[in-house]
């Protein structure tokens, strides 16, 4: 898996396939008007796996179908390989979707549903059957070709789903929370099968999902959506441990958020005084505002309890115990009320861990950020 | 021998369950029975008897109904000679009921779309307003037509008002009129079984099969339409069954002019007083109606075990 992740990684390139600007989308008008999208940008690049991460509502399926062509945009352009597509209806987009509900056509078997999309680009019936076996293949469904689609399980209607979209080879696959409907050990698997569909298959893919544990796990680049804006756009490993905004690190995880104000700034790093008069370092993204109040991050892996003689970072006050075997959740009091949760790794001994006892916190050097 | 005896005894309980369905059934078995079968019977019987002269039936065994349906015979030398007076009327009423069911599914189809496609609250409304001309009889509705189309009615004093036309056109007492007539009689019948059909049909699937690249055109071709068959069809069927038999429209706009088999069947038992012919031609009618669903049961079933 790894491997075949990193082949894909070197052959990508920095060319875009989806190119939205200036995307805006208001349903109704007047005091009713929803601003679906407002003033979105975005550039998916070719081959990548783009995931649109955001809680219901955001915009991330506004922004989905205006990609398929089913919403026309309030204004903003949308290119597809340089060039507009923004007004294509969907039928003349090399773009197909995976719908959420499949929408599998119950009127034709599975096969005819793969053969659909190239039947109506008018490709000759042999080349059309060609091709559908070989998507069959593709998603190990060759024993139910001619089975209608009400007689397969969800699993293997999605797969159903999937291998029509892929069938007429779009230049972008769109997946409209494709596994929502599966259970959870279904939609592990798919997760692994979508990823290593998407490397096999060199198409780029945009999915949507409201899930941020299935973001992190499949995609290349994620873009964290709040109420139709784009927060913030980047990989995993960024969004994860480099959040710019409070939102997009109190959605991905868990995150221990702390206010407070900047008392100095330089060289990337700012000196936060919280609440309760300590001051912490903690790091300062570019382009940020140098003073005035600003919260500060810390994941809970990010800390743990001062050792003995070590310098605390913070101080509070143990409220509750969480263990999990590999590691324990503490949950503390600071002085200024607000709680903070740490993840302790390995064994608890050597530390007063009854209710109530005042525990020194110590953060790993670099791993508090400031948000926006 | 109890086992026997309690055989007996249930024996008697079923026998006794067997007579009280048989008993709850018999009031609507003898309805059917003395409205429906019962006619029937009298019109086969009567359809193999001789005309009586004012009227009636003489009771001689012949089959001369049947005959004079495609042939004249000629009342010297009883030579026979083929006639399609009759048989064009079955024609015109064959022609005349399809085309009703082709105009009012291309009208229809639209229409019911539009309304399957409206928010659920406003579908009523819309529905209510197809179903708004069975609040007037039939009848009254059509003298209304007749009202509308002749030369000077409203269609012709407006287009000549806006000098479309100079003199008035002749649509009444043509099969055009009979065709408007029918069209407009039979288009709640298309509509609301298709309606019902659309209601049913996931939008979602549209916008699979839009994204699959197909039109419009071919969306309604390869997903609408397959979808919505059971509704074509049974709109079809309640349109060309009984535009088939239709009486009223073309005895009012059609004016003796444009026959339909109705029509012919009802002057047979009245002005021509020959009731074996009368009952003749409405068994043939029967047999034709009875040959069309034959041929829709064959389709369906046909359909059914390709698809299962």
């Amino acid at each position: 898996m790894p491997e075949t992740s990193n082949a894909t990684q070197s052959t990508r390139s920095d060319r875009a396939a989806i190119s939205a600007r200036s995307l805006v989308k208001t349903f109704g008008a007047g005091e009713n008007a929803v601003h679906a999208l407002k003033n979105v940008d975005i550039d998916i690049r070719e081959n990548e796996f783009f995931t649109l991460l955001g809680p219901s509502g955001c915009g991330k399926t506004t922004l989905l179908r205006m990609i398929a062509g089913f919403e026309l945009p309030t204004s903003g352009t949308i290119l597809l390989d340089g060039q507009e597509i923004t007004a294509l209806p969907p039928y003349k987009r090399p773009v197909n979707t995976v719908f959420q509900s499949y929408a599998l056509f119950p009127h034709m078997t599975v096969a005819e549903n793969i053969g659909f999309g190239l039947k109506m680009l008018g490709r000759p019936a042999d080349n059309v059957q060609g091709r559908v076996e070989k998507m069959l293949a593709l998603v190990q469904l060759e024993a139910m070709a001619n089975r209608r689609t009400d007689q397969l399980s969800g699993g293997q209607q999605q797969r159903v789903a999937l291998a029509r979209a892929l069938a007429p080879e779009p230049k972008v696959l769109l997946l409209d929370e494709p596994l929502a409907a599966l259970d959870l050990k279904l939609r592990k698997n798919m997760q692994l099968e979508l990823k290593s569909l998407q490397a096999e298959t060199g198409i780029t893919f945009v999915f949507v999902t409201h899930d941020q544990e299935e973001a992190l796990t499949m995609s290349d680049r994620i873009a964290v959506m709040r109420s139709g804006e784009i927060l913030q756009i980047g990989a995993p490993k960024d969004i994860y441990e480099r959040p710019t905004h409070r939102f997009v690190a109190d959605f991905i995880g868990d995150i221990n958020i702390l206010e407070g104000e900047i008392a100095g700034a330089g060289g990337g790093t700012a000196q936060v005084r919280l609440k309760d008069g300590t001051t912490i370092s903690a790091r300062l993204a570019e382009g940020m505002a140098q003073t005035g109040p600003a919260a500060v991050a810390i994941r809970p892996e990010a800390a743990r309890i001062a050792g003995q003689g070590e310098t605390a970072d913070l101080t509070g006050t143990l409220e509750n115990v969480v263990y999990f075997g590999a590691a324990s959740y503490l949950h503390l009091r600071l002085n200024s009320g607000e709680e903070f949760v740490l993840r302790q790794p390995g064994g608890l001994d050597g530390h007063d861990l009854s209710r109530g006892a005042r525990l020194g916190i110590a953060i790993q050097p670099g791993r508090a950020r400031v948000l926006e | 021998m109890t086992e026997t005896s309690l055989s007996a005894a249930h024996r008697e309980a079923q026998a006794r369950a067997t007579r009280t369905r048989y008993g709850l059934l018999a009031p609507a078995l003898i309805i059917i029975l003395a409205i429906s079968i019962l006619p029937l019977g009298i019109t086969v019987v009567y359809s193999f008897l001789e005309p009586g002269t004012y009227g009636g039936v003489v009771w001689n065994f012949s089959t001369d109904a049947y005959v004079q349906f495609l042939f004249e015979r000629d009342i010297f030398d009883d030579t026979l000679t083929f006639d399609p007076a009759y048989l064009s009327i079955f024609m015109r009423s064959i022609g005349l009921a399809f085309g009703a069911m082709i105009g009012t599914l291309i009208l229809g189809f639209p229409t019911a779309y539009f309304i399957a496609t409206k928010p659920r609250n406003q579908r009523n409304f819309w529905l209510f307003l197809i179903t708004l001309p069975f609040w007037t009889n039939l009848l009254i509705r059509t003298y209304a037509m007749l009202l509308i189309i002749r030369d000077e009615g409203f269609v012709n004093i407006s287009l000549m008002k806006l000098r479309l036309i100079d003199s008035p056109i002749s649509i009444l007492y043509t099969d055009t009129a009979v065709f408007i007539g029918l069209i407009y009689s039979y288009l709640p019948f298309m509509v609301l079984p298709l309606y019902a059909s659309l209601e049913k049909l996931d939008f979602r699937l549209v916008e699979a099969g839009y994204d699959l690249y197909a039109s419009r055109w071919k969306v309604l071709r390869h997903v609408i339409a397959p979808l919505a068959k059971p509704g074509i069809i049974a709109g079809c069927i309640l349109v060309f069954i009984p535009g088939l038999g239709a009486y009223i429209t073309p005895e009012l706009l059609g004016g003796g002019k444009s026959l339909m088999i109705g029509n012919m069947i009802a002057i047979q038992f009245g002005s021509s007083r020959n009731w074996p012919f009368g009952s003749a031609a409405a068994l043939i009618l029967m047999m034709l109606v009875i040959i069309v669903l034959l041929i829709y049961a064959a389709s369906a079933g046909r359909g059914r075990r390709t698809h299962g």
